[in-house]
């Protein structure tokens, strides 16, 4: 199966043709067969791919299809290489992936473009399988914009809205600003190491640079700009939150199995550049750092249920970035497949509240809605404990290895520490006040509503439900693709240490059920409070990136733009025009047939003449 | 010979295309299309042609002919074929029969002559890109300008005679500083040799001095700089191209402002490297201009043709970028984005031409939420515009990658400019799609009596160019090895005298 590894992306790839070339015209169920079926095909390719690579003893395997482009001493080729970090990744992408497909598959039942969605869900996929699959960072690169635009055509999905046209537009410029800097990036490691072969470009680089170098710093500060991109961290996550517009499985697929995820990927893939340049590193840590807090205080903030999830997937992403910046590197991976299988099951579960009480999405018009909707409760305690890190869910143990790689880091480890512990108190609080105040508490409005089932929901939601709990126990090998370094060893900290990092997330649902259960705490007076009122106002607004960005570059943009509609160039152009026009009637002019000004004209000229010569 | 019978077959058609119509006035049309054929056959068959050995032709010439014209004046019918005008003529050849099927339904008044000027054009630009007579090339550069300017001036839209005119005075004032220069070499080498000439090969070795090298070498830098076009010359493409009929856009866009760059990389950097050389910064600061700028410009434009054009300016900067960046990347990379955009720019006129002559307007912001009354039109629309926008796995992105990697090699900063390019371009691309395609559909807007969903036979010639964009963007070395040789030995012919500079 391994020399067929192209067939992983390949059956999606053949989906979304299949879908796209009919045009829908097919019946929904076959829709459905081709939509689901083909990814689920691509998740047998990847689990017996990756079965043979384990068995066979490699750690890993180079799959050459075709040259892609050659020029000079430039080679690209479309090749697939496969290590455990793609291993992890394909299960991740094709597995999720399938189960968000299959839900869907009941979800979009009653839209009239049904076929379309699975054609651009199908791409996103084989998207993103290329990406994690590519052996260069060319072919990584096709991956990457495909990723972008799908998600463009998928936020937008529901066209005839301006306002969800403008967050996929928003989505695709914001991550291309991201893609720019990555495409700088490899025009520089190719100028300076002569190829984008990602391994080759790895050796080359420890090869040629110095520890710390100003190469290896910009092309990790480049590749870096990337990655938040796509990542939606600091400063590039603004077009995540808007990203809501679409259908929710969509959202699904977005932060859970592909996209989001593809900034870490690209981090830990290049991740002998990030040791080269480690003030890059640090920075990647800090990013991360900042990033998980702003968003964790914004999600406490939200009412709509999707645009929490939103800024928790922001803030899960940047602990993800602070694992790579203090060099957990396996701890990052970790947290991006146990967070893969617990914020599918949280929108997945969203969508069926969504869908239930008829596109709702403001929680404080939901409450009390346990027992109308008991799946949708499962999977959100389930959902949001594994969110919140209670112990012995999946998250707690990913993020435990985070944060105790943070601690062992050393230096600025104990505050990047410390702020990722302030940054699980407020998960445990934004989480369970979501799950408060839809669940618990009297019911408020849809009282009628029934929650939607069928077997293609509900089987996706049970099965991200056992691993959301049980996912902490897989084994991921990846320790051999970042082994170069030292083995990770026992973690050796104190037993207070430990303590706090349990005890703080508890902590943290115990405030939230202070405040939205027993009411000991209320909302309202802290919000008479002037201050808190005006902190919650600009956390609401997301910290005002989205004001600031609108100010500092879209006004000046448009409106430097549309007062040059006319083109000032073709004005000067009319200039010339214009002058030759006015000199061209002057001289009709001269001719207008009186001797006397022919006469003395001549004389004139004469005079002018003589002059000239006489003075030279 | 068979240069002689593509060149013959489009004049002698054009005539008989002419004529036809006092026959039938559907057969003009007819004609035209089987003339392009034919032509696109006897091409076709030079594809696997044997390079040519011969004295005094340096290059990969597959195809070579040198007839007396002038001899008194050193004046030869001089023309050859390599890799790269193999190339650029099947480009012609291909989009000359996308504009028949462009023109097909749309232009039936005087249809005969306006064939004729279609096939002439084709005539001249096909003439362009195998010259090797300088003089000749000459010639067929005034010949591809006058039936175009007629094309412009008959079958246009509100404002023609104002866009010929333009469009004309632009391209014949910069074509006679071509010509002054054209002479100056000639002459030149009649001082340094004893005889004139305006053979390609022989004026390579007439030594210019540099102040007079740089004002030759600017006489024909600024009559490609017009024709490609790059900013300060391009103000005379918005208005020819929303003014033209869509087959006239086709033509335009897709052809013959890929002569502009034809002549840079034959002719100009070839013929006086030093001079380019020292020019180069000044070359590549104008083409990041024009990709930056002209997405600016294109962004704030309602006028969905005017719009295009700019977004051409702003694709064609890419290419001169590459080309002065003259190393095998960007070249290549150069080569590859003439291609592409030829067949991107060809097909988003079309939208544009097949959406003024369904609803009578060009106006954006009388458009929106088509995609629910002409879904067929709307996803064809969203594949080129992702198409231009540079999305991996197609053309585009293979030429502007390849060019920017290129040019990364020769300056920094201006790569880094010309690659905010990428970003604009999604801005006004997505902007498109937004006022055209999505949104809310308002029938009150426009008279849509006529919008209808695209005809089997425009979804012939889309796919076609559909099928092209996929093939240039996942396959690209077809292309690519075509033109690797010509590039390769122009590389090596200029190496030694750009050294140092």
């Amino acid at each position: 199966m391994l020399d067929l590894i192209w067939l992983l992306p390949g059956f999606p790839l053949a989906g979304f043709l299949i879908l796209t070339l009919t045009g829908g015209r097919l019946p929904k169920n076959l829709v459905a067969l081709v939509g689901a079926g083909s990814v689920g095909l691509g998740f047998l390719v990847a689990a017996l791919a990756s079965y043979e690579l384990q068995s066979s003893g490699a750690d890993h395997f180079t799959r050459l299809l075709w040259t892609w482009m050659a020029a000079g001493n430039f080679q690209s080729d479309f090749a697939f290489y496969m290590d455990s970090l793609t291993v992890v990744m394909i299960l991740i992408i094709s597995g999720v992936g399938f189960l968000i497909h299959l839900y869907s598959t009941g979800f979009m039942l009653d839209d009239p473009s049904y076929s379309r969605f699975f054609a651009y869900m199908n791409l996103f996929v084989a998207s993103m399988l290329v990406l994690v699959l590519a052996d260069n960072l060319v072919l990584l690169y096709l991956g990457w914009e495909g990723v972008g635009l799908c998600s463009y055509l998928l936020i937008g999905f529901w066209y005839e809205k301006p306002s969800n046209g403008y967050a996929a537009r928003k989505a695709f410029v914001v991550t291309r600003v991201g893609d720019t800097s990555m495409a700088i990036g490899l025009f520089l490691l190719f100028s300076q190491l002569g190829t984008l072969n990602i391994q080759d470009l790895m050796h080359n680089a420890q090869e040629q640079w110095q520890l710390g170098s100003g190469m290896a710093i910009a092309a990790s500060l480049l590749l870096l700009g990337g990655a938040v991109g796509k990542s939606a961290q600091l400063p590039l996550q603004t077009w995540l939150p808007d990203a809501m517009a679409g259908p929710t499985p969509i959202s699904a697929l977005i932060h859970a199995a592909t996209m989001v995820t593809a900034g870490v990927y690209l981090i830990a893939r290049t991740h002998i550049l990030f040791e080269l340049a480690p003030s890059v590193q640090l920075l990647v840590a800090w990013l991360g750092l900042i990033t998980l807090l702003l968003a964790g205080f914004t999600a406490l903030t939200q009412h709509d249920i999707k645009r929490i999830l939103a800024y928790s997937t922001i803030s899960q992403i940047g602990y993800m970035f602070l694992g790579l910046g203090v060099g957990a590197w396996s701890a990052s991976v970790f947290h991006l497949m146990t967070h893969a299988f617990f914020k599918a099951l949280l929108f997945l579960a969203a969508g069926t509240v969504i869908l239930s009480l008829h596109h709702e999405h403001n929680i404080f018009k939901m409450g009390g809605k346990r027992k109308q909707l008991p799946v949708a409760f499962w999977s959100f305690v389930i959902g949001s404990l594994a969110l919140a890190a209670f112990p012995y869910t999946s998250g707690f143990f990913s993020k435990d290895e985070i944060l105790l790689g943070a601690l062992e880091m050393g230096g600025p480890g104990i505050w990047l520490w410390a702020g990722g512990v302030l940054g699980a108190f407020l998960t445990g609080m934004y989480s369970f006040r979501l799950v408060f105040v839809v669940f618990f508490g009297e019911s408020k409005g849809h009282h009628e509503a029934r929650e939607v089932t069928g077997f293609s929901m509900v089987a996706p939601l049970m099965v991200l439900m056992v691993f959301s709990v049980f996912g902490g126990w897989i084994q991921v090998p990846v320790d051999n693709v970042f082994s170069h370094g030292a083995i990770q060893e026992e973690h050796h900290v104190s037993f207070i240490m430990h303590a706090i990092m349990i005890a703080v997330p508890l902590l943290g649902i115990g405030v939230s059920y202070l405040f939205y259960v027993s009411r000991t705490f209320s909302v309202e007076k802290l919000m008479a409070n002037k201050t808190a009122a005006a902190l919650h106002k600009f956390w609401f607004s997301g910290w005002g990136m989205d004001a600031l960005y609108q100010r500092l570059f879209v006004k000046p943009f448009v409106s430097l733009a549309r007062a040059n509609k006319k083109d000032i160039i073709d004005g000067i152009v009319s200039i010339i025009v214009r002058a030759i026009t006015v000199a061209n009637s002057l001289m009709v002019r001269t001719q207008n047939g009186q001797l006397r000004w022919y006469a003395a004209s001549m004389v004139a000229g004469l005079v002018i003449i003589l002059a000239v010569g006489v003075l030279l | 010979m068979i240069l002689i019978f593509v060149i013959a077959i489009l004049f002698i058609g054009g005539i008989l295309a002419w004529l036809s119509e006092f026959i039938n006035p559907k057969l003009p049309r007819v004609v035209a299309v089987i003339c392009l054929l034919v032509n696109g056959v006897l091409l076709l068959t030079l594809l696997d042609a044997p390079t040519l050995v011969q004295d005094g032709i340096d290059g990969d010439w597959l195809v070579h002919l040198k007839a007396s014209w002038l001899p008194r004046f050193g004046i030869y019918f001089q023309v050859g074929v390599d890799g790269l005008s193999l190339l650029m003529l099947l480009l012609t050849v291909f989009l000359g029969i996308i504009s028949c099927g462009a023109a097909w339904n749309e232009i039936v008044d005087r249809a005969g002559f306006f064939y004729f000027n279609l096939l002439w054009t084709l005539a001249g630009v096909a003439g362009v890109f195998v010259a090797l007579d300088l003089f000749l090339f000459f010639f067929f550069w005034e010949v591809m300008l006058i039936p175009m300017y007629l094309i412009i001036a008959i079958w246009g839209h509100e404002n023609k005679n104002y866009a010929a005119m333009k469009f004309f005075i632009f391209t014949q004032v910069t074509g006679l500083l071509m010509l002054i220069s054209i002479l100056v070499l000639a002459y030149s080498h009649y001082q340094q040799f004893g005889y004139f000439s305006f053979d390609y090969f022989e004026l390579k070795n007439v030594q210019l001095g540099s102040s007079l090298g740089m004002a030759v070498m600017l006489g024909f830098f600024i009559s490609f700089g017009t024709k490609l076009p790059t900013v300060p010359f391009h103000t005379w493409l918005p208005d020819a191209h929303s003014q033209a009929p869509t087959a006239g856009s086709v033509m335009l866009a897709g052809i013959l402002l890929k002569t502009g760059a034809y002549g840079l990389i034959r002719f100009t950097l070839p013929l006086f490297p030093e001079a380019t050389a020292t020019f180069t910064p000044i070359a590549m600061t104008l083409a990041a201009i024009s990709i930056v700028y002209c997405a600016k410009v294109a962004f704030a434009q309602t006028d969905i043709k005017r719009l295009i054009a700019y977004t051409s300016v702003s694709h064609m900067g890419f290419v001169m970028l590459g080309i002065f960046a003259w190393n095998a990347q960007a070249l290549q990379g150069a080569v590859m984005t003439m291609l592409a955009h030829g067949l991107s720019a060809a097909a988003l006129f079309m939208l544009a031409g097949g959406l003024q002559h369904r609803i009578h307007t060009r106006d954006m912001s009388n458009m929106g939420g088509f995609w629910t009354k002409v879904p067929l039109m709307s996803v064809v629309a969203l594949f080129f515009s992702i198409a231009a926008l540079g999305m991996p796995g197609l053309g585009n992105f293979v030429g502007e990658f390849l060019v920017l990697l290129g040019a990364f090699r020769v300056s920094v900063p201006l790569t880094v400019i010309s690659a905010f390019g990428l970003i604009l371009a999604s801005v006004y691309s997505l902007w498109v799609l937004q006022k055209v395609f999505q949104g809310k559909y308002d029938s009150g807007k426009i008279d849509d009596a006529s919008l209808v969903d695209l005809s089997r036979q425009e979804m012939i010639f889309y796919i076609a160019m559909m099928l092209g964009l996929v093939w240039m963007g996942m396959y690209p070395q077809s292309f690519l090895d075509m033109s690797a040789t010509t590039l390769d030995h122009l590389l090596q012919s200029t190496e030694a005298l750009r050294v140092g500079l």
